[in-house]
């Protein structure tokens, strides 16, 4: 009798494990920061590709009720994906969007720019990827809308979507 | 006249080693802190070892932040705050971890009391 209690005991103890490893089978390993919204994007100062003039993000975000930071490069292969996707958000809205160009050599970032268009106001440059990283960013292409008051309202790891395109429309119409 | 030359070298060699170390007073707080960094966009390396775009900007921006006279708490928590508590190696103490932390005291404790029946009451 003991016996039968020590091994129904000891039974549902491993099923208990079992469970838990099982649905940890379901949950993703791969970690992004997607979710990780810090309320303030950090300030920082940069200078711009074509005119060299030095900004200060604090003073191009307090303009406009909504702005997005896209980090892009020349180099970066969905980043040319990506750029119609821009063109296109663009086109359909008046949004101000912020392009932050990351490690990149100016004459390529131009080359870019002038072949596939400019969907940018300004494009601040990145030379270092210091400034990217102080934005918490996670690599490039990685998008971010915040407000005048600097908070991040959604953030895009990867290139941009149409349907993400229609979720900027939808936030920033509400 | 050999023993000047002995003097002189030895002289040279110690004033070379203390450049070097005050050189280094920085770097070293540097490599501490990335060592303690996970780099996330690659796989079972630390900051300090991958050589990616990402850690290389890592480590500069750790740079700047020291030189901005930043100590090394004030760096992990901006860090944790924008990448996520992942971004450290070193995992925190809360309600979510609270069983990895305590279930191996548990099990001490457990362990104590069955070794104390055996010995001393038997």
């Amino acid at each position: 009798m003991k016996k039968n209690i020590f091994y129904s005991i000891l039974f549902l103890f491993f099923l208990f494990i079992f469970s838990i490893f099982y649905k940890g089978l379901d949950n993703s390993n791969i970690y992004t920061t997607e979710k990780i919204k810090n309320e303030n994007l950090s300030a920082f100062i940069s200078k711009e590709l074509f005119s060299n003039e030095q900004f200060d993000s604090n003073d191009i975000i307090k303009v406009n009720k909504f702005t997005i930071i896209n980090i892009w490069s020349s180099w970066c292969i969905p980043c040319k994906q990506e750029h119609s996707v821009l063109m296109d958000l663009k086109e359909k809205t008046n949004i101000n969007i912020i392009g932050l160009n990351y490690k990149d050599k100016k004459n390529n970032a131009i080359n870019f720019i002038n072949k596939l268009g400019n969907p940018f106001s300004k494009i601040l440059t990145d030379p270092d990827g210091v400034i990217s990283i102080s934005l918490g960013a996670y690599g490039v292409p990685e998008t971010f809308l915040i407000n005048n008051e600097s908070n991040v309202i959604r953030k895009y790891i990867g290139p941009l979507t149409h349907d993400n395109i229609l979720e900027i429309i939808n936030l920033i119409k509400s | 006249m050999r023993i000047i030359k002995i003097i002189l070298l030895i002289f040279f060699l110690i004033l070379s080693f203390q450049k070097l170390l005050i050189a280094n007073d920085n770097s070293m707080i540097i490599d501490k802190i990335s060592k303690n960094l996970r780099c996330l966009i690659c796989q079972g390396q630390s900051v300090y070892d991958s050589q990616s775009d990402f850690a290389l900007s890592m480590k500069l921006l750790i740079k700047n932040k020291i030189e901005n006279g930043e100590s090394e708490d004030q760096i992990y928590d901006y860090l944790k705050n924008q990448y996520g508590e992942w971004i450290v190696y070193d995992p925190e103490f809360d309600k979510k971890n609270l069983i990895l932390w305590a279930f191996p005291l548990l099990l001490f404790i457990f362990g104590g009391i069955l070794i104390y029946k055996k010995v001393f009451i038997n």
